[in-house]
């Protein structure tokens, strides 16, 4: 199939679902100018790119040049990318041809896409629930043949869990496994791009193409290839995670089930003790808060975006980011401010950082026996529209088998295991993998084995 | 009540240990430049609450002797070099308020 042919069939689809499901905010209309381009250049005999002609939606906070690129947000609904971020220059090296930009929750801060400026994205299984977030356009895109592939980000389970709820493979790469220069900044010490795509081998494809070094973002580091240190992979599972009375049977069936495959495959399958993982919810509530109080400062209607008249240049200030932020983004900073105050900074913060330190030594510890960790992604299928966007605490909740790996700056994949049903309709399930820093190839290769023995 | 993998689960029903006063959700907003209507101060305050009485689990971490967490463990040099960028039409066209080509803004300092 030529690119041209890819691009035409995914369009199709856009125009026949996107309505019902918001998972584009835009379908470029280049995009069939860029396959046209691509099946140039192979039909003038050069070698096709590890991406040649393949359709990619990106999500709408990685700037792409000279498109609207807004965070879901009103502050920047008008803002126009000047330059292309790493990720998607490699993507456009590589032969990708993008599709167009994908709903979130504003400024990525959400588990649902029901925050954003756009309205809520719809999960193809059953629209009347969400589709996880705050990736949850890119995840629905593929979820929905809207598209190959394409690229997320997470801070805290923005990848991992609407790929759940949505039935498809998504990757929280390693922390500076992926350069962050062109991804609008949330909390820059966790804040990773990943991909999203049907199987596991295209997820690695795309993660492939996209790794690596960039001189733009001074974390990123160039990816050593791990292996495994045992022969066969050796799998733990954290008990104590399994045993919460906060999941839903049968969505702890199916991450069971997923175990006793890999073990009845000959797999060791060990118990492992993650004792501070239990703090990671609340350590993660300070630290993301802090960071995006700092890091949403740029947004004063002075320099792009939305800019309100004030009786003075302070005034403005107020009146932009009070205008121009949704309800979640100003909850976040207002937090954020309050525990980074005179007063609060040891109680919170600095106890926070400490805390974090510990929960990666117990991930470090674990990995000295095993060489990769099978656990939930989300302790129940997706939830119903509206049914927590009112309620922070809940939402926060929706993440709390997610936010461990990003705290501990390791790789983690959700890839689909099974279904369970709500009001007659089929739901996906998620399972994660988690492994040791730049494991993401051990991820790969377990994921590939359960994806051929569901 | 402990969640999946022993975190705390929602306080429900007991008195918040935080009080987060109207006073604190309008210095903050100070400090972080966010006008708030008082509808929304008020559902702040308690979400605050909520939230720091959740966070409040951390006390019982045992952090002695323990270095706060770092991104990296070694630093990063690049060379200090120019490099060119084609793009800065663009960002001078995203100025809300321009003058000759640079952002305008309100006089910061009155006389």
């Amino acid at each position: 199939m030529s690119a041209r042919e890819l691009v035409a069939k995914y369009e199709v689809v856009v125009k026949e679902k996107n309505r019902a499901l918001n998972a584009y905010v835009e379908f470029f209309p280049d995009a069939f100018e860029e396959a046209l381009k691509s099946d140039e250049r192979v039909s003038a005999g050069d070698a096709p790119r590890a991406l040649e002609g393949m359709p990619i939606a990106v999500k709408d906070n990685i700037l792409i040049r000279g498109k609207k690129c807004a965070a879901a947000s009103k502050i920047l609904e008008n803002y126009t990318a000047s330059y292309d971020a790493t990720v998607i220059r490699r993507l456009r090296d590589a032969g990708a041809v993008i599709l167009g930009r994908t709903n979130m929750d504003e400024f990525a801060m959400g588990s649902s896409t029901e925050q954003s400026v756009y309205g809520p994205t719809k999960n193809p299984h059953d629209p009347t629930r969400v589709a996880g977030g705050s990736s949850g356009g890119s995840a629905v895109a593929v979820a929905a043949n809207m598209a190959w592939g394409a690229l997320g980000s997470e801070t805290g389970g923005s990848i991992r869990q609407p790929a759940g709820f949505c039935g498809v493979v998504g990757l929280k790469p390693t922390y500076g496994a992926v350069s962050r220069n062109g991804l609008m900044a949330m909390a820059s010490s966790l804040d990773q791009i990943g991909p999203f795509a049907e199987t596991v081998s295209d997820t690695e494809t795309i993660f492939d193409v996209i790794k690596g070094k960039d001189p733009m973002d001074s974390t990123s580091a160039d990816h050593a290839a791990g292996s495994p240190k045992h022969g066969k992979p050796v799998v733990g599972i954290p008990k104590k995670w399994m045993e919460g009375d906060g999941m839903d049977a049968d969505v702890r069936e199916v991450v069971e089930r997923a175990i006793e495959t890999l073990r009845g495959a000959g797999f060791d399958v060990r118990d492992v003790s993650l004792p501070h993982t239990r703090f990671a919810l609340s350590v993660y509530y300070i630290i993301v808060p802090a960071e995006v109080s700092a890091n949403l400062a740029r947004y004063d209607g002075v320099r792009f975006g939305l800019s309100k008249e004030g009786a003075d240049v302070i005034d403005g200030y107020f009146k932009t980011r009070g205008a121009g932020f949704g309800p979640e983004v100003r909850r976040r900073v207002i937090l954020g401010t309050y525990v980074l105050s005179h007063g609060y900074y040891d109680a919170y913060y600095r106890r926070a950082s400490r805390v974090r330190r510990l929960i990666g030594q117990d991930f470090e510890n674990a990995f000295l026996d095993v060489d990769c960790i099978v656990a939930p992604v989300s302790p129940k299928p997706a939830f119903k529209l509206g049914e927590k966007v009112k309620d922070p605490l809940s939402m926060y909740l929706e993440d709390i088998f997610l936010v461990p790996a990003n705290l501990a700056g390791i790789p983690a994949l959700s890839l689909p295991y099974g279904a369970v049903e709500r009001d007659g309709k089929k739901l996906p399930v998620g399972v994660q993998l988690i492994g040791p820093r730049f494991g993401e190839g051990i991820l790969f290769d377990i994921g590939k084995f359960l994806e051929a023995h569901r | 009540m402990q969640n999946a993998c022993g975190a705390p689960e929602k306080n429900f029903g007991t008195r918040a240990a935080f009080m987060i006063t109207l006073e604190t959700v309008k210095k903050m907003a100070e400090l972080a430049r966010i006008e708030l209507d008082a509808e929304e101060s008020r559902a702040l305050a308690k979400d605050l609450e909520q939230i720091l009485d959740y966070i409040a689990v951390l006390k019982e971490a045992n952090t002695e002797g323990t270095r706060e967490f770092s991104v990296s463990a070694v630093n990063e040099f690049r060379r200090d070099d120019a490099h060119p960028f084609d793009g800065a039409p663009a960002l001078a066209a995203a100025f809300p308020h321009a003058e000759h080509g640079f952002a305008s803004v309100k006089k910061v300092i009155e006389k």
